[in-house]
């Protein structure tokens, strides 16, 4: 348990730093990189939490596909490589209304879950193994599934109909 | 492992990104706070899901990451057209319904 919890924190403190650097960055690309550590780091907590499969899926679909989404929106939008200024002119109200919530949310989950403990054991993982999870896919949830899918398809054409050079 | 610990990460992440989505002018930035509480959302399921001894969360946190990925798709599609139309992806500059 304590190795998990260094380990937690050491990943903790490097995803909030980089999220923090996400919103405040002044180059594109670098946030755009910054964004991949936190997303990297979401996959790693996802395995401490011993969710093999949601863990592994997170890092092909959002580091492999999303980044490179996100890479090619900066290319196409011709963004300059140079440092420049991408805030507008309601930051520190932003910061006001980020912080109180964040204060809200903190005071909320601390009065609610004070005291719950997560028991990292085996059955934990039995729940988290891919068959586990596929299983539970394909039957319990097999309608949602479906329409996911379908939710994809529309996704993709409206994407081309929308982008397409007419 | 204390819950609480995954659902604060989770808090701080969202609100990052509610600031990056208020204070950004970039549409490929304002997607990528997006793409921030989106993650959060995805952690508190997992966490939860860990914690009730569930498989429900984790089948769920699947679901948020394929929308998540339909959502960059077509929101990066619109961020080109507004490219297109204004030479420019301030989302700032999209106010032809202003009064």
């Amino acid at each position: 348990m304590i190795a998990q919890n260094i380990a937690f924190w050491i990943i903790a403190v490097v995803m909030a730093a980089a999220a923090v650097r996400v919103v405040t960055s002044r180059n594109l690309v670098h946030a755009a990189l910054f964004l991949i550590t936190v997303l990297i780091g979401a996959s790693a907590q996802f395995i401490i939490l011993l969710a093999e499969f949601v863990g592994v899926t997170q890092f092909f679909l959002y580091v492999g596909a999303v980044a490179v989404l996100f890479l090619f929106g900066i290319i196409v939008t011709r963004a300059p490589m140079q440092p420049a200024d991408y805030d507008n002119d309601q930051r520190w109200p932003a910061l006001a209304v980020s912080l109180l919530l964040l204060g809200v949310l903190v005071a909320l989950l601390i009065d609610a879950f004070g005291h719950q403990e997560i028991e990292l054991s085996d059955d934990l993982l039995a729940i988290g193994r891919s068959d586990a999870v596929g299983n539970s896919l394909f039957r319990t949830f097999v309608v949602p599934f479906e329409v996911v899918s379908m939710l994809l398809l529309a996704a993709l054409i409206g994407a081309v109909a929308i982008a397409r050079r007419d | 492992m204390a819950l609480n610990q995954f659902l604060i990460l989770s808090a701080f992440l969202f609100c990052t990104g509610v600031y990056g989505v208020l204070a950004r002018r970039n549409g490929v930035l304002v997607l990528m706070s997006v793409e921030l509480m989106l993650n959060a959302v995805n952690i508190n399921l997992v966490a939860f899901s860990a914690f009730v001894r569930d498989v429900g969360g984790q089948i769920f946190a699947l679901f948020v990451i394929t929308i998540a990925a339909a959502e960059v798709g077509v929101g990066l599609a619109i961020v080109l057209l507004i490219y297109r139309n204004l030479d420019s992806p301030d989302l700032d500059r999209v106010d032809q319904l202003k009064g």
